[in-house]
């Protein structure tokens, strides 16, 4: 019985996910739809689950919720920053540098999401992972303290990940 | 009545935020000198500017149409995609050294994007354009 719902629903999450892009992607609710894309829901994830053998870990979705929060309230106010030091600063006086972030992160799933969240909140792009996973080169359009981002981001984004994802 | 101006303020709010981010993102783009730095003023326009447009669409299908949440989408896909396309471009700086060299990591021995597979060589220099 649990091999075959293993077998039937390799990604459970992910089941869920396309349905509910599907049922969004249409113009008027019907319940057909839905039902159509609860097919697509579980033939997509059986034939792609070859791709794919393991499932990503569990992670806790309150937190999450509130973790989005935070991120977007901090995107208005830093792209704020960013559009000032853009229209105001002259380029010669733009400090950028390299930041590298120690990680304490493990999973694949929660570097990903810590990596994304860097990218979108401006000031910082995350450029690249050390080859085994230990730390992450992000860079800064400007700062005269990259340790104070540095301890920024592990403060902020990674201690809240870390209690979501692991 | 009062609703619908309401709307139409908020929608012209919306639209006139997103207006300006994108236009700081497009001035950004021209006039950082540095292609790592240029690499911020793009990802940017894509959150906040994008975001505000897709608010004020929101608001306008509600108030004056069917309502629909494709937008949420939209956002969803944009916010995932991002990332990713503005990490390739940073790696394919890396590589062609247009920027500064990246300082050598602490804990492994180098750059996912500079390693090389091993071979018992040593990993390439950026090397210079």
């Amino acid at each position: 019985m649990k091999q075959a719902l293993r077998w039937l629903l390799p990604h459970p999450s992910l089941t869920l996910l396309l349905t509910l892009v599907w049922v969004l992607l249409q113009q008027t609710y019907s319940p057909g739809m839905a039902v159509f894309g609860l097919i697509l829901g579980i033939v997509i994830p059986i034939s792609t689950a070859r791709w794919w053998p393991d499932r990503p870990g569990r992670f806790r979705l309150l937190p999450m919720f509130s973790y989005v929060l935070l991120v977007v309230w901090d995107i208005i106010v830093a792209n704020i920053q960013v559009a000032w030091i853009v229209l105001t600063r002259p380029n010669a006086r733009i400090r950028s540098t390299w930041v590298i972030v120690p990680l304490d992160l493990r999973t694949p799933e929660a570097i990903t999401v810590l990596a994304g969240t860097i990218t979108l909140t401006p000031g910082t792009v995350s450029a690249d992972l050390s080859d085994e996973g230990h730390s992450l080169l992000v860079h800064a359009l400007d700062t005269d303290d990259p340790d104070a981002v540095r301890d920024d981001i592990k403060n902020r984004y990674e201690r809240r990940l870390k209690e979501i994802f692991e | 009545m009062t609703l619908s101006a309401l709307a139409t303020f908020a929608i012209f709010l919306c639209l006139i935020i997103g207006s300006v981010f994108t236009l700081v993102a497009g001035i950004g783009l021209v006039k950082l000198n540095d292609s790592m730095a240029r690499l911020h003023a793009p990802t940017k326009a894509g959150t906040l500017g994008i975001g505000a447009f897709l608010v004020a669409s929101m608001i306008n299908s509600f108030t004056f149409g069917d309502g629909a949440l494709h937008e949420l989408l939209i956002m969803g896909f944009l916010f995932v995609t991002a990332p990713v396309s503005a990490n390739f471009i940073a790696k394919v700086t890396i590589h062609k050294g247009a920027c500064m060299t990246p300082p050598p990591p602490p804990q492994d021995d180098n750059w996912a994007t500079l390693s090389t597979p091993d071979d018992g060589q040593k990993p390439d220099e950026p090397t210079r354009a």
